[in-house]
C-alpha cells in the first residue's frame, strides 16, 4: 500500500523517534511510506480550545495536503489527531459553514495494523515489563478497544502489566493542563500512583501527548519509569542504536 | 434578598481549596467508585441498554422540538385536574412565586436540584416561612404546606413523577393545605406511555435497578391530600439554551448524575468549584448555556474538563457533553475576540495558527523553538518554563526536543538515498 504518514506536529518536534519508528515498521511490513512535506497541524488544539476560525484554516490545510497524492490511506501515530480529523473536522467545517473536503481514510497506527493490514505480530521483541495506558481518544473517541493490547501481547519477551483504573484520564486534556494545572496535576498524580503499583519499567500508549504528561510527572519524581510510544516498541531499535 | 447560587470564582481558583481537602477527596473518590460499580452492574444486566439510551434521546429531542405546545398541553391538563400553573422567567421570579404561594406558612421542602437553582430556601425564609428540609424534622407533623421538585411531568395527564431513594418528598405529598411543585420547563414528556423509557433508564443510570419510592401526583382530589396544587414552571435561561443548536442537547438531561460519578475532574473537586448545582460535566454546560458566558467565572466552566469523554459514554439520553463543551469554548473565545486589546491567549493562538498555516513558517518556528527549548534543558529535560507555560513545569518535566526534527530526518534520509 501507498501510505501517507501524518506524523503530528508535536511528534515532529518533540518525538521524532516515533515518526521514524512508524516508517521503519510499515516499510518492514512491505508498504511504501510517503511523508508529505507540506503537512503541519490538524487544528486539534485550536478547535478544542475554542479557536474555531484558526482550526478551520488548519483543517483546510490538512485536507489540501492529504487529499491529493493518490494515497491508499493516511496513518498517524496519534489517536487524538486521528480523532480530530475523523470526528472534529466535520464539526469544524460545519461551524465554518463549509462542506468537509474528501480525504483518504485516516487511521491511527494500531487500527491500521490490526484492521487494515490484519497484523498483530509484527516480529518485535522487547524484554521489559510494560504497562499500557489506554488514552481517552484511543479508547472513547476512536474505539481502539484491545487492538494495542493484541499488538503488545504478540511482542516477544514483553511482560505486560495492567494499570488499575486504566481507563481514567491522565489529566492532560491539551490546554487543560495549563488552564487547570492544579486539577491536571491531581489527576496525573493518581495515574502515576497506579502506574508505579504495577512495577512496570515502561509505560506505553498511542498518544505521545498523554505520554509527555505522564512521563513529565514520572520524570519529575525521578521514578526511573520510561514512557514510550507503542510504535517505538513494535518497530524495534534503530540501526546503530 | 433571594440568592440563586452562581459561580463567583474562576474554576481553577475555586478548585484549589477543594483539591487540598483530604476528607472531601476521600469521600468523593469512595463515593464515585461505589456508584460507578453499582451503575455498571445495573447496566450490564440490561440487554437493551443501547436501545433505551437511543429511545430516551429521541423522546427528549422530540419533546424539545415542540416544547411550547407540550407545555401548554401540560398546563391544560394540570388546570383540568384542579391545579394552578405559574410561569417564571428567571430564578428570582420563580423563588418569589414559591414564597408568595407559601404565604409565610411553615413548609416542608426536601432537597431538589431546581429548588437549589432558584434559591427557594432563602426566598421562603425572607418571606417569613420556616423551612423544614426533610420529613424527619421534629415539627414536621405541624407543617401544612410542602415545596418539592419533580423528575418528569406528563403533559397528557398533568401527572408529576418523582423517583427517590429515601422518600423524603413522598412523605410531604399528603400535606393538607398546599403542595407547590417546581420544575424546569424541559422536564416534561408528552405522554404517559413515554414514562416506559425513563422509568427504566433513569434508576439504572443512577446505579439502581429500581428506586424504592416512585411517586405520582396529579392536581387535587377533594377530601384527599392537599387542598391546592401549584406547579411553578421555571425557564431561567432554558429557552436561551434551547435556541443554541448544539447546546440544546444538554436540555435532554434527566438528572441521573451518572456523568458526575464518572468525571475525573468532578471526582477531585466535588460540586463547589462549579458554583451552582449540580456541577460536574452537565453543570459545566448547563450554567453557561442558561446564563451566557459574560462573567469570567461562568466562562471558565466549559474549560473545566479534559474532554476525556467518560460522561458521553454513560449519559442515558446520549448527550455528547464534550461536543457541547467545545462549542461553548468557541462561544467564550468569540465573545473575547471583540475586545480592543486581544487576550494574551488569543495572540498566542493566532500566532500559532499563522505559523502552522505555512510549511516554511512552520519549519522556521520549529527550528527556532527547538534551539530555544534545548537551551532551557538540562540532562534531556526541561524543569522550568517561563510565563504561562510555567504552569506545566510547576509539577511536570518536559522532554527536551531532539536536535533533529522528524521532517529534517526524512529529508536527510531521502537525500542520502
Amino acid at each position: 500500500m501507498r501510505v501517507a504518514l501524518f506524523v503530528a506536529c508535536y511528534n515532529d518536534a518533540l518525538f521524532p523517534a516515533t515518526g521514524r519508528a512508524v516508517v521503519r515498521l510499515l516499510e518492514r511490513l512491505g508498504h511504501q511510506v510517503v511523508f508529505p512535506a507540506a503537512q503541519t497541524c490538524c487544528g486539534q488544539m485550536h478547535w478544542s480550545t475554542g479557536y474555531r476560525a484558526e482550526a478551520a484554516a488548519l483543517a483546510s490545510g490538512f485536507a489540501e495536503v492529504f487529499s491529493g497524492g493518490g494515497f491508499d490511506a493516511v496513518v498517524t501515530p496519534s489517536a487524538s489527531c486521528a480523532a480530530a480529523v475523523r470526528r472534529d473536522h466535520a464539526r469544524i467545517f460545519r461551524a465554518a459553514g463549509r462542506d468537509a473536503p474528501p480525504l483518504p481514510p485516516v487511521h491511527e497506527l494500531t487500527e491500521f495494523l490490526v484492521d487494515v493490514l490484519g497484523v498483530t505480530d509484527v516480529g518485535a521483541s522487547f524484554p521489559h515489563r510494560v504497562a499500557y495506558h489506554p488514552t481517552c481518544h484511543a479508547t472513547r473517541a476512536l474505539g481502539a478497544g484491545d487492538r494495542p493490547l493484541r499488538l503488545l501481547r504478540a511482542v516477544r519477551s514483553l511482560e505486560l502489566a495492567e494499570i488499575p483504573a486504566a481507563d481514567e484520564c491522565c489529566g492532560f486534556g491539551g490546554t487543560f493542563a495549563l488552564k487547570n494545572a492544579d486539577v491536571s496535576v491531581a489527576l496525573v498524580a493518581d495515574k502515576v500512583r497506579h502506574i508505579r503499583a504495577t512495577a512496570a519499567d515502561v509505560v506505553c500508549a498511542v498518544d505521545n501527548s498523554c505520554l509527555a504528561h505522564i512521563g513529565g510527572a514520572l520524570s519529575r519524581l525521578r521514578s526511573g519509569v520510561r514512557v514510550l510510544h507503542l510504535a517505538d516498541i513494535l518497530a524495534g531499535p534503530e540501526d546503530g542504536a | 434578598m433571594t440568592a440563586a447560587p452562581r459561580p463567583r470564582l474562576r474554576f481553577a481558583d475555586a478548585a484549589r481549596p477543594a483539591l487540598a481537602d483530604t476528607a472531601l477527596r476521600r469521600d468523593l473518590r469512595d463515593g464515585a467508585a461505589a456508584v460507578r460499580a453499582r451503575r455498571a452492574a445495573a447496566v450490564a444486566e440490561t440487554p437493551d441498554w443501547a436501545e433505551l439510551r437511543a429511545a430516551g434521546r429521541a423522546l427528549k429531542d422530540r419533546t424539545l422540538l415542540n416544547l411550547d405546545a407540550c407545555l401548554e398541553r401540560l398546563e391544560r391538563a394540570v388546570t383540568a385536574a384542579g391545579g394552578t400553573v405559574h410561569w417564571a422567567v428567571g430564578a428570582a421570579e420563580a423563588a418569589r412565586t414559591v414564597a408568595r404561594l407559601a404565604g409565610g406558612a411553615a413548609v416542608a421542602m426536601p432537597a431538589a436540584p431546581v429548588l437549589e437553582e432558584i434559591g427557594a430556601a432563602d426566598a421562603l425564609a425572607a418571606a417569613g416561612s420556616t423551612v423544614h428540609r426533610t420529613g424527619a424534622d421534629a415539627e414536621f407533623p405541624a407543617v401544612r404546606t410542602a415545596v418539592t421538585g419533580v423528575d418528569v411531568m406528563v403533559a397528557e395527564t398533568g401527572a408529576m413523577v418523582l423517583l427517590e431513594w429515601a422518600g423524603d418528598a413522598r412523605r410531604c405529598l399528603a400535606v393538607p393545605d398546599a403542595l407547590i411543585t417546581v420544575a424546569g420547563i424541559e422536564q416534561v414528556v408528552p405522554d404517559r406511555a413515554d414514562l416506559e423509557v425513563l422509568l427504566r433508564s433513569l434508576p439504572r443510570s443512577a446505579g439502581e435497578r429500581l428506586t424504592p419510592a416512585v411517586s405520582v401526583w396529579t392536581g387535587v382530589a377533594p377530601g384527599d391530600g392537599p387542598a391546592a396544587f401549584h406547579l411553578v414552571l421555571v425557564d431561567n435561561g432554558r429557552t436561551r439554551a434551547l435556541a443554541d443548536e448544539i447546546g440544546r442537547a444538554a436540555l435532554r438531561c434527566v438528572g441521573c448524575a451518572a456523568c458526575l460519578d464518572v468525571c475525573p475532574v468532578y471526582e477531585r473537586t466535588g460540586p463547589g468549584p462549579y458554583g451552582a448545582p449540580p456541577g460536574g460535566p452537565i453543570g459545566a454546560v448547563r450554567v453557561p448555556l442558561q446564563r451566557g458566558v459574560g462573567s469570567a467565572a461562568t466562562a471558565s466552566l466549559p474549560f473545566a474538563s479534559t474532554l476525556c469523554g467518560a460522561c458521553a459514554d454513560v449519559c442515558p439520553v446520549e448527550i455528547d457533553i464534550p461536543e457541547v463543551l467545545v462549542h461553548l469554548r468557541g462561544e467564550v473565545v468569540d465573545a473575547r475576540r471583540g475586545r480592543p486589546v486581544p487576550t494574551p491567549e488569543l495572540a498566542v493562538m493566532r500566532a500559532a495558527a499563522w505559523t502552522m498555516g505555512d510549511p516554511q513558517r512552520y519549519e522556521a518556528a520549529l527550528r527556532g523553538g527547538v534551539r530555544w527549548a534545548r537551551l532551557l534543558s538540562r540532562g534531556g529535560r526541561i524543569r522550568r518554563l517561563p510565563g504561562r507555560f510555567g504552569a506545566w513545569t510547576d509539577a511536570r518535566d518536559l522532554p527536551a526536543p531532539p536536535a533533529r526534527s522528524f521532517r529534517v530526518w526524512w529529508r536527510d534520509r531521502a537525500g542520502a538515498r
